[in-house]
């Protein structure tokens, strides 16, 4: 449809759509007034992960479906998207912020010569112009971007954006348009698997525990990951802490690291340097637990405890268990 | 083989930022500029396959007014062998493909084999100028790289990007662009040599008309900057630690409803 708000689909490469799409499809369908469309470049699209985008409100969804599409390469994804939105003019194009979707948007935007807004915080539309906000200069100021034509291109940070709400029976319509595939000049060698941690990604996580300089010792993270695997968290270090070698640069949150929003943010041990908070500031719920009343983390956390963190989490940890077994 | 880093300058991120008279941009007196962290990652990247491979040529692109020539010192000092600044009011409000199409200009009259850039700048943090050069000129591209290796003749580039949940390799042909990730190295500190003689080398000033380019109104365009809205003032929980971990938790459920 003409107009259309555009999702790219970020999936779990195993056919299913990720959490963070409920976000990226509520957002677009408050601005488009109505239902906006998924696009999913996928070697495998399922049917549970196309009732999936349906229930989430995907008024219709475009499978670009072929094995040439596996692993993700912008080469080949970008020629199929831009062919599409050529033949559709969507009004906007909207994916979630993930280390392929940064690049593909990105190159996107490129090839049909627009604008790009990447990890946008908020959209307003000022009659009929769509306007994002996204954070710069480390988070120290907002920047409010209007594009000089559309389709208006943008990436969306996760957990900023209230997700649609699931109804079940919700249905999308299925398209499966012929695209032509552009060759790959990349061969896809091997996949690294990291060592799974049996808790949720740093960035889509709702809850994230830091461990900083505080923390004194890598095998010192077992507590916070006793902890989070009562609540469901992601734990997440400090530059000072992965500089020093105790956490993987993987786990990094800030400036250097990763940006994440999530819904309660608990620091332990750490400082709240400018380059920390620059990736975690826009977290709903801040907790800070740290020795030092001066540490600048106590200047924007929500809840602080100054006091020993080797005495805090266990406790802490304990204290969740006995709430969340009520 | 001869190889190319675009490299930007930014606000040191200790600097304190105020929004300009103009609402649009910064105001930029008394700001401390640095390259860009992961731009640091690219020029040592760049600088140990040509050590590595026993010839080869660094060449140090930036665009940006004149008080980005400090910027490109720095890499020079570092040990790039020149630099070309692209320096033009014409490029006053360039957004990220308005820098791309300068870059990929100056990319098609050097014809490197291979480009290196940083995985984002720290002041807009945009993150899109590999990928758009990718695009202009059709190369491929490989974002967030945590590891690369040229092959012993120059044909090909290996290199390992950081995905969710593991590391994808790929080998690209060259020409081709990649983005470095924090992790790929430990940038080398200019020495008291390479800073004096970074002074010797060219710095070649290139302007829009040179490149066959026009002023164009940039696709993106800042409409305003604002302050942060200060987040509502926090409370710091008194008394021994059971008893300040159990109000925490009373506030996290109760007040905030965050668990």
């Amino acid at each position: 449809m003409p107009n259309a708000f555009w999702c790219f689909v970020e999936d779990d490469r195993q056919g299913m759509p990720k959490k963070v799409m409920a976000e990226v499809l509520g957002e677009a369908a408050r601005l488009a007034g109505g239902q906006p469309e998924a696009v999913w470049i996928t070697d495998k699209a399922s049917d549970a992960g196309l009732t999936q985008l349906g229930e989430w409100g995907a008024g219709k969804v475009w499978v670009l479906e072929n094995a040439a599409f596996a692993p993700y390469r912008s080469e080949v994804w970008v020629g199929a998207a831009a062919e599409l939105a050529a033949k559709e003019s969507p009004r906007a194009i909207f994916g979630p912020v993930t280390s392929r979707q940064r690049e593909f948007v990105a190159r996107l935007a490129a090839r049909l010569g627009v604008g790009l807004a990447a990890d946008c915080v908020g959209f307003a539309l000022e009659g009929d112009r769509l306007v994002a906000t996204r954070p710069i200069y480390a988070g120290k100021l907002l920047a409010k971007v209007a594009w000089a034509k559309g389709p208006c291109v943008a990436t969306l940070r996760p957990n900023v954006f209230r997700p649609a709400d699931a109804q079940p029976g919700r249905t999308a319509a299925v398209e499966r348009p012929a695209v032509s595939i552009p060759g790959a000049t990349m061969t896809f060698v091997e996949r690294r698997e990291e060592a799974a941690t049996g808790l949720p990604e740093l960035a889509e996580a709702e809850i994230v525990l830091s461990g900083g300089r505080g923390m004194k010792a890598p095998e010192n993270y077992v507590i916070l990951e006793d902890m989070a695997r009562v609540i469901g968290a992601a734990v997440g270090a400090s530059r000072a802490a992965v500089d020093a070698g105790w956490r993987p640069h993987r786990f990094q949150i800030g400036q250097t690291g990763r940006t994440i929003s999530p819904k309660l943010y608990m620091g332990f041990g750490v400082s709240g340097a400018i380059q920390h908070l620059a990736g975690m500031r826009t977290s709903k719920i801040i907790v800070a637990v740290n020795k030092d009343p001066e540490a600048p983390i106590f200047k924007i956390a929500d809840y602080g405890i100054v006091a020993d963190l080797f005495e805090v989490v266990p406790e802490l940890t304990r204290e969740f268990k006995r709430l969340l077994e009520k | 083989m001869k190889i190319l880093v675009a490299i930007k300058q930014v606000p040191d991120t200790a600097t304190q930022v105020k929004v300009g008279a103009d609402g649009k941009a910064i105001d930029t007196a008394g700001i401390t500029w640095i390259v860009s962290p992961y731009d640091e990652y690219a020029v040592e990247e760049a600088l140990r396959i040509k050590e590595k491979r026993g010839q080869g040529e660094v060449v140090a692109v930036s665009l940006g007014p004149d008080r980005v020539k400090e910027a490109i010192r720095s890499c020079l000092a570092m040990g790039c062998d020149r630099a070309i600044h692209l320096n033009d009011p014409a490029w006053n409000d360039a957004d990220t493909l308005t820098t791309a199409k300068a870059l990929a200009a100056v990319i098609k009259q050097e014809a490197p084999q291979l480009v290196l850039c940083g995985r984002q700048a720290i002041d807009d943090d945009m993150g899109a100028v590999t990928a758009q050069l990718a695009e202009l000129l059709g190369w491929p591209c490989a974002y967030w790289i945590m590891e690369e290796t040229v092959d012993a003749d120059g044909k090909s580039v290996r290199a390992a990007r950081q995905a969710e949940g593991g590391l994808e390799v790929f080998d690209l042909p060259l020409p081709a662009i990649l983005a470095a990730q924090k992790g790929l190295n430990e940038p080398r500190y200019p020495t008291l040599k390479g800073i004096m003689g970074a002074k010797k080398k060219e710095i070649k000033d290139v302007k829009a008309g040179d490149l066959g380019l026009g002023a164009e109104p940039p696709q993106l365009a800042v409409i305003g900057l604002e302050a942060l809205p200060p987040r509502p003032p926090g409370r710091v929980i008194q008394g021994d630690v059971p008893a300040a971990v159990k109000e925490l938790v009373r506030a996290l459920r109760e007040d905030a409803k965050a668990i």
